[in-house]
């Protein structure tokens, strides 16, 4: 398939049941709830040297936020609930309470429920205080600016990680340029996160290594130094760049979606071609087919080769 | 359609009619919710004497007429909805476990004395010993709602331990006395001696108020938790001016002659 200039790739994105949590950090004002989210997200952009992969999903204005204050939501994904909520606990604890002037609260209604705030709630030494609204229960745990508010259960749920696209582009700029745009475009995609800086990845991997004591190591196929190098190479002449995004979750439908509007808005000059990463799908247990996916497209954008 | 209970004969005397609550008539018909047993004084009568049955229990109860003197509607009840399209008696959804009880005008004292569970809604004013223990209890209410949008008289919450009362109103003298635990909103002013031998728990105003010497002054700070209870009162149709929401409280610990970890929070909007 070739949409203007640039070929799909008839592969699929091999993507993975994993859990994901949402969670909204309020502070007295924007800044404050971003300096938390950044925090809480650093150091989190895959499950393999990272234990969870989280970003910002999307800036919530004052007025539909839990506690009528400027808040970000961000989410959270692991490859189990209890060690999600194990993430959750340490992040939240050492990145959004010690944050001046934040609340935290769970954001999502359905779900296995793990305890954040219950246990951070020891920090008060007894003079914490549980208060309960409605079906919520939330702790007040005494710090020096106040009070920091949390949600004593977070939800989790059910999700999907490693949705993905790679761009293969004639050289490094126009690749940055395509990414940035696609990145851009998915952000407006409700239910998902790019956990890599801005989005992006550049060391995509493959499973395994030739040293035993790695899980995982350089995606040799996609590395335009070692195009000659390899016994197989997805570097065809022209294509001097590649850069990957990695799309996490909550349904499979909000991934497909992401991946289609990444794809549409990388399509650029000088990006020769839309790949995906897969391990031959016998790992996940999802396969996202991008011929598919984009047969979705408006026809006038789109012709078959 | 709803079960609709019309009062066709004013009591004399206050009329026990515990036996209108979901609980009670959910398996019975019209007929036989017409002979349930209700004491008028200390005579046993049937509710035709004093009420009108129609329609059929579909988890709701209207009730309709002057019942003031009806006592004990919703008593215990665990599900269901009772509407009350007036005034109601005393002991209004004492002890209630579940449901909700909506009432168009005002209550009686002891109104959800002794709550387990549930909501009660108050369009107009609530008596005496709101959301209170009995006598001698040394607990009282212990989970649910009550929101009452006018006013309230003395010794709301009185033992409470767990759950919400919010006053849109005033609240008399001794607003949460002996409070064990949760939290009690006064929009309005509250009466003299609030908080007297409270436990833990708190007491919020949004007004100036004159607190007992065994209080401590604390700080003064902007308390989030307040804002997500305002936005829960909001939804629940309780309507709190915005403005109170922008100034600081002031934290006041007590009571000394008890432990000395109950608060009171007073908004600092009109304490300038």
């Amino acid at each position: 398939m070739k949409i203007k200039t640039t070929q799909i790739d008839n592969t699929f994105a091999e993507a993975f049941k994993m859990y994901g949590s949402r969670i909204i950090i309020t502070a007295e004002t924007k800044e404050w709830a971003m300096a938390a989210a950044q925090s809480v997200t650093g150091f989190a952009t895959s499950v393999i040297g990272c234990k969870c992969e989280a970003g910002i999903e999307r800036e919530i204005p004052a007025e539909e936020s839990p506690d009528l204050r400027p808040a970000i939501s961000v989410l959270f994904f692991a490859m189990d609930s209890e060690s999600l909520g194990k993430r959750l606990m340490e992040r939240i604890g050492q990145c959004v309470m010690t944050c001046p002037s934040t609340a935290c609260y769970n954001g999502i209604d359905e779900g296995n429920g793990v305890i954040v705030g219950g246990q951070l709630r020891y920090f008060g030494d007894g003079y914490q205080i549980s208060k309960r609204i409605g079906e919520k229960r939330l702790w007040r745990i005494p710090v020096m600016d106040g009070e920091f508010l949390v949600d004593d259960v977070f939800k989790t749920k059910e999700a999907v990680g490693g949705g993905n696209i790679l761009i293969l582009a004639k050289d490094q700029n126009t690749a940055l340029k395509a990414a940035k745009a696609a990145v851009k475009a998915m952000r407006c995609i409700s239910n998902i996160i790019l956990p890599f800086p801005n989005g992006v990845v550049r060391s995509g991997s493959k499973v395994g290594s030739k040293y035993k004591a790695l899980i995982a190591s350089t995606n040799d196929e996609y590395c335009p130094t070692l195009a000659s190098l390899v016994e197989k190479t997805e570097i065809d002449d022209g294509i001097n760049s590649v850069l990957e995004i990695v799309i996490d979750g909550l349904t499979l439908e909000d991934v497909e979606n992401a991946m289609r509007v990444g794809i549409e808005a990388a399509i650029k000059p000088g990006i020769k071609k839309i790949s995906a990463g897969n391990y031959g799908g016998g790992l996940g247990q999802y396969q996202i087919h991008l011929h598919k996916l984009m047969g979705n497209e408006k026809k006038t954008n789109a012709s078959s080769s | 359609m709803p079960l609709h209970l019309k009062l066709h004969t004013k009591p004399d005397v206050p009329l026990e009619a515990d036996c209108i609550c979901p609980d009670i008539v959910q398996s019975l018909k019209n007929n036989e919710i017409s002979a349930l047993t209700v004491f008028h004084g200390n005579d046993q009568v049937q509710l035709a004497d004093f009420f009108e049955c129609k329609g059929t229990f579909d988890g709701e109860i209207i009730i309709d007429g002057d019942l003031e003197n009806i006592k004990h509607i919703g008593a215990s009840m665990s599900f269901g909805k009772i509407i009350v399209e007036g005034n109601i008696g005393l002991h209004t959804g004492a002890c209630m476990r579940g449901g909700e009880i909506r009432i168009e005008g005002n209550a009686s004292d002891w109104l959800a004395a002794e709550m387990l569970g549930g909501k009660i809604i108050v369009k107009g004013n609530a008596g005496h010993m709101t959301g209170s223990g009995y006598r001698g209890s040394s607990v009282g209410m212990q989970g649910g709602e009550i929101i009452v949008h006018g006013n309230v008289k003395n010794e709301t919450g009185h033992v409470m331990r767990r759950g919400l009362i919010a006053v849109g109103g005033d609240s008399g003298d001794f607003t949460g006395v002996n409070m064990l635990a949760g939290t009690i909103i006064v929009l309005g002013e509250m009466g003299i001696r609030t908080g007297a031998g409270m436990k833990r728990g708190s007491i919020i105003s949004f007004n100036k108020a004159s607190l007992l010497p065994t209080f401590t002054r604390n700080c003064e700070y902007h308390p989030s938790f307040i804002k997500f209870y305002v936005r829960y009162l909001e939804k629940n149709g309780f309507s709190i001016d915005s403005s109170y929401l922008d100034s600081p409280f002031e934290r006041w610990s007590g009571d000394s002659v008890e432990i000395n970890r109950g608060e009171i929070l007073l908004s600092k909007y009109k304490n300038k």
